[in-house]
């Protein structure tokens, strides 16, 4: 019959639109801004850095300057230029750090291959999606203190990632160390057995962290 | 001087061009801003009341030197580049450069790897498929229900995506020689408990609209295309399969582990629009099948080769081309690499733009109203006409 097909898919409609009223789980929307959907773990939006405390976010970055991020990223948005001096490192080691360390989020493709490339774990995409400015130019070019966020951050919005990577940074810091007692024992060792030798002046080289694959 | 109804006219949308065969013509710029141009394309139409007499697409709206940059820069960064050619369709776009790139460089994919391959594909091709269900009924004049029953399910499967990969349409997923992250079996869980219901909404979507008689007299014997015509014109996909031509290169070239799963390549009889809808319904049915499969025989293992090594690929010189059946037809991605980090050359092989070609042969003689329905039934986007 000419106009069956009509009918039929009014009928649809016409249940989906009673069955709304009857059952909430058949609402497919949310209320935004007042209600939210919760992020699954593995959602990115742009990248930040990982800093160990929150009172001082700048000496305690983990970002070395390494600038692999820079050469890796896509897009090529990330600005890098090293420290003169040295500071200590998540696992103890005296490392350079970035003196200025620039992100343009309005180049940035939230791509994660710099969080992917990252041997120190240093940089890590955020949940925040919240972030429009009034101001189109430096408002988006982000600096390293726009950037800095710390690891305790990290931990409420990645907490199984956070967990695996504070797990890793700790047993390198704790290898790093019985490797520097272990060279220093030696030393002592040696020193005891030759008195006369004259004392190195290259101190114990630490092992470098060995970069792994972040999960 | 008259001007030639062969010229887009330059300011005007609408303006009278004189034919000495047809007497007063009426040219239409339709697009580059015409809502159902799916982006910024514009069909300029010479039309003889409502009939069309000529159509002539003019594209290149969205360049953005995508294969220039895939040549600038190293062979990972080109992945989230794929992203955003056919930006409904990361998971495939990138399952075709990463064939390329391993072909290239010779790596091999652990078999869990290619599992989760065919099941991101097969929910894209689903997404895609019903987004494309939904934007077609939207050309005819359904205004939204169709459209928003479509895009409920497409925001579940987008809600799989972006918790396995952290973004629901940029995915940026596979790597050369494996996948990024490996799925949980809660995740797998998800997409069991997804496909079991798909079946249900495709039901409800074909009674919805399927024998509804209006999208019957919009759709059917409208823009035809045969066989022979389709496959002289390189068209691939449900495109052609609608054009009664049984070419899938999931059969045809067997990739991934595409032979090991049992499902039937659906051929259209017709050619026509309504046929267009009909395969991709019936498509979705398949890979419903598809998905019940490889969801079964997962195994556990690797996800990545061993060989394989995120910084610094430089494949040995030689060339590859991988292609696989992306859910718009062939899409495939051409290497030559010179032994350097960055390919020498970069070429991509997009469907939509190769189906696109016979949009003026699909066209003439049908209503101006039509050529919007048989333009939604090619299904392209313009992120990948363009590049």
């Amino acid at each position: 019959m000419l106009g069956s097909g009509l009918l039929q898919g009014l009928g649809v409609t016409a249940k989906n639109l009673v069955g709304s009223f009857h059952d909430p789980k058949r609402l497919t929307t949310v209320e935004y801004p007042e209600q939210k959907t919760k992020l699954p773990e593995a959602y990115r939006n742009f990248p930040f850095l990982v800093s160990e405390s929150a009172e001082d976010p700048m000496g305690t970055l983990r970002c070395v300057a390494c600038q692999i991020c820079e050469k890796e990223c896509p897009p090529q948005c990330i600005y890098i230029e090293k420290s003169k001096d040295k500071k200590p490192d998540a696992t103890g080691k005296m490392q350079i750090y970035p003196a200025v360390f620039l992100i343009d989020s309005s180049v940035c493709m939230n791509c994660q291959i710099c969080v992917e490339v990252c041997p120190f774990d240093a940089i890590k995409m955020d949940h925040e999606y919240e972030i429009a400015t009034t101001e189109r130019f430096n408002a988006l070019l982000l600096d390293r203190e726009a950037l800095a966020k710390p690891n305790t951050y990290f931990h409420a919005i990645r907490p199984e990632e956070a967990a695996e990577v504070d797990g890793r940074l700790a047993a390198e810091r704790k290898a790093a160390e019985e490797k520097a007692k272990a060279a220093a024992q030696a030393k002592a060792a040696a020193a005891a057995a030759k008195p006369a030798a004259p004392p190195s002046a290259v101190p114990p080289k630490a092992e470098p962290p060995t970069p792994s694959a972040p999960a | 001087m008259t001007p030639s109804p062969l010229l887009p006219s330059g300011g005007a949308t609408v303006r009278a061009v004189n034919d000495e065969f047809h007497g007063d013509l009426l040219e239409v710029s339709m697009g580059p801003h015409h809502p159902s141009t799916h982006g910024v394309f514009r069909m300029v139409v010479t039309l003889d009341g409502e009939r069309i007499t000529k159509l002539k697409p003019v594209l290149g709206y969205l360049h953005r030197n995508h294969e220039k940059i895939g040549e600038a820069t190293s062979y990972l960064a080109s992945m989230p580049y794929t992203d955003r050619l056919d930006y409904l369709n990361a998971m495939t776009n990138n399952w075709a450069y990463a064939l390329a790139v391993e072909r290239l460089g010779g790596l091999a994919v652990p078999e869990r790897a290619e599992y989760l391959r065919v099941i991101l594909a097969e929910l894209s091709r689903l997404q895609n498929h019903v987004c494309l269900a939904g934007f077609l009924l939207q050309d005819t004049g359904a205004s939204g229900t169709p459209l928003m029953y479509a895009f409920r399910e497409r925001e579940k499967i987008l809600d799989l995506f972006e918790s396995l990969s952290g973004s629901r349409m940029m995915c940026n997923f596979q790597r050369f020689g494996g996948c990024r992250t490996d799925a949980s079996p809660a995740w797998l869980a998800q997409v069991s408990s997804l496909v079991g219901g798909f079946g249900r909404f495709l039901d409800e979507f074909e009674e919805l609209i399927t024998g509804n008689e209006i999208l019957m007299a919009r759709t059917q014997g409208v823009g035809v295309l045969k066989g022979p015509a389709a496959v002289s014109a390189g068209i691939t996909g449900p495109m052609l399969r609608a054009a009664g031509v049984g070419y899938d290169i999931r059969k045809v070239d067997g990739y991934g582990l595409y032979p090991r799963f049992s499902f039937r390549v659906p051929i259209g009889a017709h050619g026509d629009t309504y046929d267009r809808y009909m395969i991709r319904i019936l498509e979705m049915r398949e890979s419903i099948g598809i998905l019940e499969q490889a969801l079964r025989d997962i195994p556990a293992g690797p996800i990545m080769d061993p060989k394989a090594k995120l910084r610094g690929f430089r494949p040995k010189p030689g060339e590859s081309y991988g292609r696989i059946e992306g859910p718009k037809g062939e899409i495939g991605f051409y290497l030559i690499s010179d032994g350097s980090a960055n390919p020498y050359r970069y070429r991509v092989r997009p469907p939509s733009f190769v189906n696109l070609t016979v949009l003026e042969d699909l066209c003439l003689g049908h209503t101006i109203a039509d050529s919007v329905v048989i333009l939604g039934s090619i299904d392209i986007v313009l992120g990948e006409v363009d590049r």
